[in-house]
């Protein structure tokens, strides 16, 4: 349990400063002031100016709100989704149930950045197409994991006599199922938020994921590539900031994961 | 390894191929509103009717559906991937040109991770808990953290331009220039296997405290085996198997770290065509290169699995 707190609080830090954005009285993240263009550290900007004169610290605040809100818009419909074609594969018999979990494995196929650049060429960047295209991605592991697990409490007892009670099968699956295997799927939905944060970075950074201005670490890192010679700390901060983020997703999510199965703990 | 596990293998490579190829057809014609229309238009302005017509034909959109499909497969199985729409060359001339690159990079960022991360496993399963243990359990959950082209941002920041002893990118072809070939290299492959290198680090490591923890290890050791022996025929070649599965799997997010490590260090390989091919809606380019890519990763897949077979007889008699 004492691992949790660590890098639960760094992450729900980042969250509070992204949902409070815009009660911190931080200046207007698109505001161009050309005359302070790579501005150094100076007040009212502690972090100084990008390259177009827009202030940095305002931007990283402003585009963790992008980034989480695109990771957990799409870990949510993903892990909306995925659970049901899960409880549907691990529940039903026959080939239909095989069916809804095997078939969204296909996305398997294909590595993830390139299924993201096909979408993104049909669709056209922008977070509608990240959120559509990430979903998908993280589809197959809710399936799976709710499969898994809906197999192995199936046959309990407590599954059972609800059972008997002449409880209906969708009643049964979601009040009785799916609290039992809710801590895995848990664990799945935080994994899935901190690879969509990563891979929404990615596109971004090539210029395919968040449409400019929008502020968001991924186009901070590009732009500021550019300017890399005159003021390289403009790349630090939002390359520390992304850093940072994952490093604590990743240590919140072994930190669930102990949590849940005592037995992976200590490893 | 017997013929019949063999030959199903590969048949269950080329079904899946097959599927990719479907997906990947499909997708364009599930977008709502016509391809080609869509190919065409640029920032809400409708296109010329005339133009689109002369493109779907060009694209052959104004044939039936199944029509379309066959003629994709069909393509395919000659290798013509069609014509970029940009400069109408032939897709597979550019694949062809730049895939080696391409392969090349994945290839050196494998061995290094390889190199790096298994010798570094095995010693801290070896020394549990002690110093290099506890460090490198910390710089793999760094390693981990850091997406792929910020590692790659970085290095240039502090070879390239601050250190000044790296260049920042480009290319070199081997023949042309050896040395400097390898030195423009060093920094994508670098790149390319930090994540695998902290992959292949912790799994290497958990699966020789698995091995070590067997009977036949206690008994290899009682009966006097040198220490050397012990490790490497009972301990590493048991711990090996997991090891390289997960090897295959860390391919698909390696592949697509690929496209982002050649972009920050212009490195010429599928990356280029491709990101622009995707900004120009360059349809059968995109397409072209994302089936080359996926069928890439399908086939390293088999590879895992022959290897897999390979380190134990087990999985190729059933």
């Amino acid at each position: 349990m004492k691992r949790l707190w660590l890098p639960g609080g760094f992450v729900a830090l980042i969250l509070l400063l992204a949902l409070a954005a815009p009660l911190l009285g931080l200046p207007d993240p698109l505001r161009q002031d050309i005359a302070h263009r790579l501005a150094g550290p100076m007040p009212g900007s502690w972090l100084g100016r990008d390259e177009f004169g827009r202030d940095v610290l305002s931007r990283l605040i402003w585009g963790a709100r992008t980034s989480l809100a695109v990771a957990f818009a799409s870990a949510l419909t993903a892990g909306a989704v995925g659970v049901v074609l899960g409880l549907i594969g691990g529940w039903g018999r026959g080939i239909g149930s095989v069916l809804s979990v095997r078939s969204v494995d296909i996305i398997l196929c294909f590595p993830p950045v390139l299924l993201a650049l096909l979408v993104v060429t049909l669709m056209g960047p922008g977070a509608a197409t990240l959120i559509f295209v990430l979903s998908v991605l993280y589809l197959p592991g809710f399936a799976r994991v709710t499969q898994a697990e809906v197999l192995s409490v199936r046959g309990r007892d407590y599954v059972e006599a609800t059972r008997a009670l002449g409880a209906r099968t969708w009643y049964l699956l979601l009040r009785t199922v799916l609290p039992n295997i809710a801590g895995p799927i848990l664990v799945q939905l935080s994994l899935a938020v901190a690879a969509a944060v990563v891979l929404e970075s990615g596109l971004s950074f090539l210029g395919l994921g968040v449409v400019p201005p929008a502020p968001s670490w991924g186009l901070m890192i590009r732009g500021a590539r550019a300017t890399m010679e005159q003021a390289p700390l403009l790349l630090v901060w939002p390359c520390a900031a992304l850093t940072l983020t994952i490093l604590a997703m990743n240590l919140l999510c072994d930190a669930l994961r102990d949590v849940v199965d005592p037995r992976t703990a200590g490893r | 390894m017997t013929g019949v596990w063999l030959a199903h293998r590969i048949l269950v490579a080329f079904f899946l191929a097959w599927i990719v190829a479907t997906i990947v057809f499909l997708a364009l014609h599930m977008v709502p509103g016509d391809p080609a229309e869509l190919l065409l238009s640029t920032g809400g302005v409708s296109p010329d009717p005339a133009a689109v017509a002369e493109l779907r034909e060009k694209l052959g959109l104004d044939q039936p559906v199944l029509l379309q499909y066959g003629g994709f497969l069909a393509g395919l199985m000659r290798g013509d991937f069609g014509n970029s729409l940009v400069d109408d060359y032939p897709v597979l001339h550019e694949i062809g040109l730049r895939l080696p690159r391409t392969l090349e990079l994945i290839l050196a960022g494998t061995l290094l991770a390889i190199a790096i991360g298994m010798p570094a496993g095995v010693y801290a399963a070896l020394h549990r808990g002690g110093r290099f243990d506890r460090a490198a359990s910390w710089i793999t959950a760094l390693l981990l953290a850091i997406p792929v082209f910020v590692v790659g941002t970085l290095l240039v920041l502090l070879f390239a331009q601050t250190l000044k002893i790296m260049p920042a990118g480009g290319f070199v072809p081997l023949t042309q220039d050896p040395a400097q070939h390898f030195k423009l290299l060093a920094l994508p492959a670098v790149a390319i296997a930090k994540g695998l290198a902290a992959v292949l680090f912790r799994m290497t490591r958990a699966a020789m405290l698995d091995a070590l923890a067997n009977d036949y290890v206690r008994t290899a050791r009682a009966k006097g085996l040198a220490p050397t022996r012990v490790l490497v025929v009972h301990v590493l070649r048991n711990a090996l198997n997991p090891v390289v599965t997960v090897l295959g799997l860390q391919m698909g997010a390696l592949l697509g770290g690929t496209v982002l490590v050649e972009y920050v260090f212009n490195w010429p390989g599928l990356s280029t065509p491709l990101l622009r091919a995707v900004e120009a809606r360059d349809y059968p380019m995109v397409v072209g290169i994302v089936l080359t890519i996926s069928v890439l990763f399908l086939l390293i897949n088999l590879v895992v699995e022959l290897l897999h077979a390979a380190l134990d007889p087990r999985i190729g008699a059933r």
